[in-house]
């Protein structure tokens, strides 16, 4: 077992420099702002003093305490933990793309626009929505930017009376928390025994208040909403919108369009769907597409293409306005841009086609050794429960997820969807073969055997970490958020 | 694997969506292109580029072409960084968690706070959170923001503020300072929060401690938006009575990126730290006593408490806060002091080569850091084609967010400028526009 890695702040010694500056170069001019006593900083910086190996060594370490998708195997449900392309990192690096400042004048930056426009355009045909903003930065950024047009809609037709948000149980924790950044009302709807939303109850919740619905499509338990016509129908007769949480679209990517169901509004995760890597928690990207109608609400600016030639277009009068500075996060839309045009039509088909398989695959090797709440076939993840487990021999969720980081794996996702008592959701995606998929549902299978055999092991697992199981209620009750030395 | 699965096609996998919402077609894509093909093609776009390598950038207006250590890129493509994600099992994430425990730590060191989150989108969005955390906080609805502020900020600020159903207000500059005969003017017993940008949209110094006293007299908030490089010098939020600073962290070793990804930094007072936006990482230990870092604080989070949570943010900029933290970890206490000094030297002797040409007249007279406005005789677009045809980006035409200057001119001089792209920038802008 490694040992823990010092911090920053507890390496290197006074005085030493870990960065090369050249001389000044212009003749010193007197001053004032550096010896102003009103505006001159007075407290010393804390900064580390350490050189430029210490810090190279340091971070390397920290990275060998982290596990990436190239380390092997990352079931992370919901997220899409796909391999990342490397080419996709090299050509985001290109100086035209890495060194451009985003007010360079427009005939400056060309390539750069005619991406963004080709990208807008691409993600339009996959999704069947009529354009797109590439402005928020991640996906909920998405969902909020999504509902500020669906606000903005009502509100230009003087519809001022929905003020309501309908969003199913099983719904990404993010929906209710978006819709509740607008200032909108929250109201569940609950799934049916299929797991999927149930059509009677949601028309008994449908009214004059009602802004829209947000879905998932497939659903966080790996489910297609098969009723997803008459749902939109019901919606769209209510006088609501239909939002799609794109957060799965890698499942239906080629074989259906969320445009062609009924939806009015769309978020996409690039970092998911789209391959850009997830940064240990972003930057990711959250495109926002629309219907035709809804179009002219789209945060500005867009990019335009007139004459042969790509602008931004800022006048936009009934846009919903700017969620963040500049165009988007355009390194991130570089990725995703490459992957398209690596993936191709039927490359992306492929992809939505392994990804279900993969799942159905790991769902048919599982179900004889965990509960499957909802039985019947999924799309690209499925859920499974420790329910059993629990009962049996105490083992839970999170101790099942524990012992698999001992099985080299990253553990799926727990405690999600919260509608399944003790879940584990599993999402292997497209790019792993059948011999990782194998090698996982062993690992799962030799875990329910050793809760029955030897439940202690669990206790202490994961076993092989820098650190063993952390205490997360004392770092809550006690909050030590930076060092103090 | 169909086999397995007793199925005779892959067709049959999705015979669970219904044949009217199936895609029968093929999608209007390009062909798939090879990894040689894609290089090429991609090449080609970015060749039709302009990139900052290729010319001197004087253009700053929230984004600085500050140096980036070569150091950074490449502990950022160490795949157990960048292709991890939030990390949900701390016992094999203790990289990304310990590397943002020592990137609070830093906020909070040059920013003067208690507490930092663990980064936002960026400095904009970062500013129209702590809006809504103030108007949270206070249960007040009313938000000023000063004219000073960076345009686009203002404008997420008043994206998110108004959707919320609460009022945003400007109070207007003197002499390129927040006027603060106007904010008291202003200012009122609903007020949730005063917002001001440090150096401000003008590169101007702001008197930041006569507007937290402002704010605090009537029960208000004082957020502080400011620049990470210029705290080496400049008295810190902290220091001067703000209640949340943020900020973009893009010049701390991040590239420009055409305007993203960059990243937001957020940091508070300790009484606030339950009502904060994103991701904390803190500090605990295992079983065996041995020091451990975690994601904590969920109870304020989307996937704990839903509708309830204090933010829907969820992924956020992690990657783009590990540079920072290895940017500070590079330059140092001594490092970080010398770049903004340079800023501050090569700004003060661009500005005074340009106010000596008789061309230029300085439009404020207060303080400035790494970026200054002139008023230009030559109508600022000619002004910046010219220099754009000697390989020089010219500043900021400020007309376009402040009518009252059509002839502003926004420039920004960082560490990087050389006295020869000064001089040149100085040269061609005193020729006569043909």
């Amino acid at each position: 077992m490694r040992d823990p890695e010092k911090l920053i702040f507890e390496m290197g010694s006074p005085g030493r420099i870990g960065y090369s500056l050249p001389p000044c170069d212009v003749p010193e001019l007197p001053e004032p702002l550096l010896t102003s006593e009103e505006h001159r900083r007075k407290s010393a910086l804390n900064l580390p003093e350490a050189s430029e190996v210490d810090v190279v060594r340091h971070f390397t370490r920290l990275s060998q305490l982290n596990y990436g998708v190239d380390c092997g195997f990352y079931p992370l449900g919901s997220c899409t933990m796909k391999y990342n392309p490397k080419v996709n990192e090299t050509v985001a690096r290109l100086p035209g793309f890495s060194r451009l400042h985003p007010y360079q004048p427009e005939e400056t930056v060309q390539g750069a626009l005619r991406l963004m426009y080709e990208l807008g355009s691409m993600l339009s045909e996959i999704t069947g929505m009529a354009a797109f903003s590439l402005q928020p930065a991640a996906g909920a950024h998405g969902e909020m930017t999504g509902l500020m047009i669906i606000k903005a809609y009502h509100a230009h037709r003087h519809d001022n009376k929905r003020r309501q948000i309908l969003v199913p149980d099983s719904a990404h924790g993010t929906n209710p928390a978006s819709a509740a950044m607008l200032g909108y009302e929250v109201v569940e709807v609950k799934s049916n025994e299929r797991g999927t939303v149930d059509l009677d109850t949601l028309k008994s919740l449908l009214g004059d208040e009602t802004a829209g619905l947000m879905l998932t499509n497939p659903n966080t338990l790996g489910l297609f909403e098969d009723e997803i016509v008459p749902i939109a129908e019901a919606v769209h007769g209510a006088g609501g919108l239909v939002y799609y949480d794109g957060a799965n679209l890698n499942a239906v990517l080629g074989v259906s369009r969320p445009g062609d169901m009924g939806f009015d509004v769309v978020h996409l995760n690039l970092h998911k769907t789209f391959s850009s890597p997830h940064g240990g928690g972003g930057p990711g990207a959250g495109p926002v597409g629309v219907c035709k109608r809804l179009m002219p609400f789209l945060p500005k600016p867009v990019v335009a293409l007139e004459d042969g030639r790509y602008r931004l277009d800022y006048d936009r009068p009934l846009s919903v306005g700017k969620v963040r500075s500049y165009f988007g996060n355009f390194g991130v839309l570089v990725k995703a841009y490459a992957y398209i045009l690596s993936m191709g039509s039927s490359g992306l088909r492929e992809v939505a086609e392994n990804a279900v398989l993969n799942a159905n695959y790991l769902l048919k090797r599982l179900k004889k050794h965990y509960h499957v709440p909802f039985d019947h076939p999924c799309m690209h993840e499925c859920v499974v429960s420790c329910s059993d487990l629990k009962e049996e021999c105490g083992i839970s969720a999170l101790d099942v997820a524990k012992r698999l980081i001992d099985y080299g794996f990253y553990p799926p996702t727990i405690y999600f969807p919260l509608v399944v008592k003790e879940a584990l959701m599993i999402e292997p995606t497209e790019t792993e073969g059948k011999e990782t998929l194998d090698a996982f549902a062993e690992a799962m299978i030799a875990i329910v055997k050793e809760a029955k055999a030897t439940p202690e092991l669990f206790e202490d697992a994961p076993h092989d970490t820098v650190v063993s199981r952390l205490d997360e209620v004392a770092a809550a009750r006690n909050p030590i958020l930076r060092f103090k030395p | 694997m169909l086999e397995a699965l007793g199925l005779s096609s892959v067709e049959d996998l999705f015979s669970c969506i219904p044949e009217t919402v199936r895609f029968k077609g093929k999608l209007n894509l390009p062909e798939a292109l090879s990894e040689m093909e894609l290089v090429s093609h991609m090449q080609a776009l970015a060749d039709s580029d302009l990139n900052l390598d290729a010319c001197a950038c004087f253009l700053g207006a929230g984004a600085y072409d500050h140096y980036v250590p070569a150091a950074i890129d490449q502990i950022l493509l160490r795949q157990e960084f960048y292709t991890s994600y939030t990390p949900y099992q701390p016992e094999i994430s203790q990289g990304t968690l310990q590397a943002l425990f020592e990137y609070q730590t830093m906020i909070c060191d040059i920013a003067g706070m208690d507490v930092s989150n663990a980064s936002m989108y960026d400095g904009a969005s970062a500013l129209a959170e702590a809006s809504i955390m103030a108007c949270s906080i206070t249960g007040r609805s009313r938000v000023l923001v000063a004219r000073s502020i960076h345009p686009e900020s203002r404008q997420a600020v008043r994206t998110y503020v108004t959707f919320r159903d609460m009022e945003v207000e400007e109070f207007g500059y003197v002499d390129g300072q927040a006027n603060l005969e106007e904010l008291e003017e202003k200012i009122s017993p609903d007020t949730a929060a005063v917002l001001v940008q440090n150096p401000n949209f003008f590169g101007v110094v702001e008197p930041l401690e006569a507007i937290a006293e402002i704010a605090h007299r009537y029960g208000a908030l004082f957020v502080a938006s400011v620049d990470p490089i210029s705290l080496a010098l400049l008295k810190s939020p902290g220091e001067s009575g703000a209640d949340i600073a943020v900020g973009s962290g893009q010049p701390l070793g991040n590239p420009i990126s055409f305007g993203g990804p960059h990243f937001g930094f957020l940091a508070v007072k300790e009484r606030f730290v339950r009502r904060m936006p994103g991701r904390i990482v803190g500090q605990t230990h295992d079983k065996s006593g041995k020091r451990g870092f975690v994601l904590t604080l969920q109870a304020r989070e989307q996937h704990i408490r839903r509708e309830k949570a204090t933010s829907n943010i969820c992924t956020n900029h992690t990657l783009n806060a590990i540079a920072a933290a290895i940017y500070l970890s590079l330059m140092g206490r001594d490092g970080l002091v010398k770049v903004a000094e340079l800023c501050q030297k090569k700004a003060r002797y661009a500005y005074e080569a340009l106010t000596g040409l008789g061309k230029f007249k300085p439009a404020f007279s207060a303080p400035f850091f790494r970026e200054f406005v002139l008023l230009s005789a030559e109508p600022v677009g000619d002004l910046n084609r010219r220099l754009l045809d000697e390989k020089v980006i010219g500043g900021y035409p400020l007309g376009k967010d402040y009518p009252e200057m059509p002839d502003g001119w926004l420039l920004a001089v960082t560490e990087k400028r050389s006295r020869e792209e000064i001089d040149r920038l100085v040269r061609v802008a005193g020729g006569a526009s043909s």
